[in-house]
């Protein structure tokens, strides 16, 4: 009876956090997927349209330039981001303390903002007083300093370059626990075996923290799909429209615009691509449990 | 291979393993010094090409010009401050019962209610915007820091939860068995057995909540759109846009130390519960 009486206990002591998220994720969702059948804007108008959005979506050339963009952007970035980190996890997996200083240093970025980051390396970039435009020149890569967001393969450059300053760490300190979590045992045995460095890695590390870097390569790939800061910072959008992200293009199109029917419709074909690779990354992380 | 050649080669090794990381502390340093450097140049040198990488002049003007920049620093860093305290606590006041709950007591259909309390993190926050836009303009949340402060609580909450759950899970039944058996209720039991051993586990749901909400930018742009109400990541968007249309470099720079500095501090300070923190929630 008091096993009974412990589970509504139990029940009132979740029910302000389902209150919440009722309120804030679950309606909010109804009413976006409402929404986008619409015709709702901020200065007006709600009826109902059908699928209008919809079709008019994806006749949407500016829409879908947005859609191919973060996709390229992420196929260019994601790549980069698994091997550096993944080589910064094997170099200072090890527990020495400069090992650890280096670790901590790398991640220092994570933890600052994406947009105070983005402004950081926008003036780093100035043509004018930009100082690793100067560095560049400096040490002879660049004949003279370069306007980097006035081109969109630059710009884009330049977002990458800070990017990879700001989150490569993430996925360094996700990486160096996979490796950690193998036994020393195991690798100690491999070098007594004498296997090479790059056979141990490739053999042995990888295979066996392969979870926690297809994680980390999930996550940095889910990352960039939602980009936004840094390209409102640092092309905002330009030139000509070229580096408009998904994310931006419904938040130009939803506030920019006005036009929030619009916009739900846009969010929602953003919302299945991005769930699909959450929950790919939710039954990778719950396979780990059972492994 | 013999012993010796072994060690000597593992000994090179470590040369040179010394050497990159180095290497790599300073590539990784180098841009927050530059930002430091440059954001205590006069706001002359700031702005004159070509750039000093050292500055030829000091002085704390950059600083003063963003402290009386429109409605002032003092208030934008204030509603930072205020959107990320009540962050923490609705992160805490929601997450530290729904925990216990989870953890604690056989509740019926357990896990689905786990996984609709954790249904927020498989949605981007982007996609939501709109909606909660119009539900915050409709209930008087616009334009309000309690209204972001919610946001980043949506964007918080999973995290927490989950961190909450496993931290109550990893209490030995009979710590509660011995409340139960004393005649505790069990809230007595939460406030004093559970909670004391729950600390780390709170203090990393704060300091999460904390840093999501100081740096967080999309919804504190769309949201706050009153200049008195601007948090530090939107004022910093202003601040680019000196007067006249020239760029003011140096308070720009100004402003990037002011919003990474508190980040980097509590980092420092709490990197032990941020790096077990980040592993249980995204290792899981």
């Amino acid at each position: 009876m008091s096993r009974r009486r412990n589970r509504w206990k139990g029940l009132a002591y979740m029910a302000p956090a389902l209150a919440f998220v009722a309120a804030f994720v679950l309606w909010p969702l109804c009413h976006l997927i409402w929404l986008s059948f619409t015709s709702t804007s901020l200065l007006g108008g709600g009826a109902f349209i059908g699928f209008d959005n919809y079709t008019r979506a994806f006749a949407d050339r500016n829409f879908w330039k947005a859609m191919t963009f973060t996709l390229t952007y992420t196929a260019y970035l994601t790549p980069i981001l698994l091997v550096l980190s993944l080589s910064l996890a094997l170099l200072t997996a090890r527990n020495t303390p400069l090992r650890q200083v280096t670790r901590t240093v790398i991640f220092l970025p994570v933890v600052i903002g994406l947009a105070a980051s983005s402004l950081l390396w926008y003036w780093l970039f100035d043509q004018q007083v930009g100082l690793f435009n100067k560095l560049l020149v400096d040490v002879g890569i660049l004949s003279e300093p370069l306007v980097w967001f006035r081109k969109s393969d630059t710009g884009q450059l330049g977002v990458m370059i800070s990017v990879v300053w700001k989150v490569v760490g993430f996925g360094m300190i996700l990486m160096v626990a996979g490796i950690q979590a193998i036994g020393q045992d195991v690798i100690e045995a491999s070098r007594i075996d004498g296997a090479s460095a790059w056979l141990r890695v490739r053999r042995i590390v990888i295979p066996l923290a392969a979870r926690s870097i297809l994680l980390a390569t999930l996550i940095s790939a889910i990352g960039s799909m939602l980009a936004f800061d840094q390209f409102y910072l640092m092309t905002g959008g330009g030139p000509r429209g070229q580096t408009f992200t998904t994310v931006y293009w419904i938040y130009q199109s939803s506030f920019i615009r006005f036009e929030l029917g619009y916009g739900s419709a846009l969010s929602v074909i953003l919302m299945v691509i991005i769930t699909f690779g959450t929950a790919m990354q939710l039954w990778l992380t719950r396979k780990g449990v059972r492994a | 291979m013999t012993i010796a050649i072994r060690k000597r080669r593992t000994r090179r090794s470590e040369y040179l393993v010394g050497a990159l990381c180095v290497t790599l502390i300073i590539i990784m340093l180098w841009p927050l010094v530059m930002s430091l450097l440059s954001s205590i140049k006069s706001p002359d040198e700031a702005v004159t090409p070509p750039p000093n990488y050292l500055p030829h002049s000091f002085s704390f003007e950059n600083y003063r010009s963003i402290i009386t920049y429109h409605a002032g620093l003092a208030t934008y860093v204030g509603n930072s401050l205020a959107v990320a305290g009540m962050t923490i606590f609705l992160c805490l006041i929601l997450a530290v019962p729904a925990g216990y709950g989870l953890a604690r007591f056989d509740v019926p259909g357990k896990e689905v209610l786990f996984l609709i309390l954790l249904a927020s993190m498989m949605l981007p926050f982007q996609a939501l915007l709109v909606p909660i836009y119009l539900l915050f303009a409709k209930v008087g949340l616009s334009a309000s820091k309690l209204g972001l402060a919610i946001l980043h609580t949506i964007l918080q909450l999973p995290f927490s939860i989950y961190l909450m759950r496993n931290s109550f899970e990893g209490i030995p039944k009979e710590m509660e068995e011995a409340a139960v058996v004393d005649g505790a209720t069990s809230l007595f039991a939460l406030r004093r057995i559970f909670l004391p051993l729950v600390m780390p586990g709170l203090v990393t749901v704060a300091l999460f909540a904390f840093i999501t909400s100081w740096n967080e930018f999309l919804g504190a742009l769309i949201l706050m759109n009153k200049e008195d109400q601007f948090t530090v990541p939107v004022m910093m968007t202003g601040v680019i846009t000196g007067q006249f249309g020239a760029v003011n470099w140096g308070g720009l720079q100004a402003s990037v130390i002011v919003s990474i500095l508190p980040c980097l501090l509590v980092y420092l300070l709490l990197q032990r519960y941020y790096i077990s923190g980040l592993l249980s929630g995204a290792v899981k």
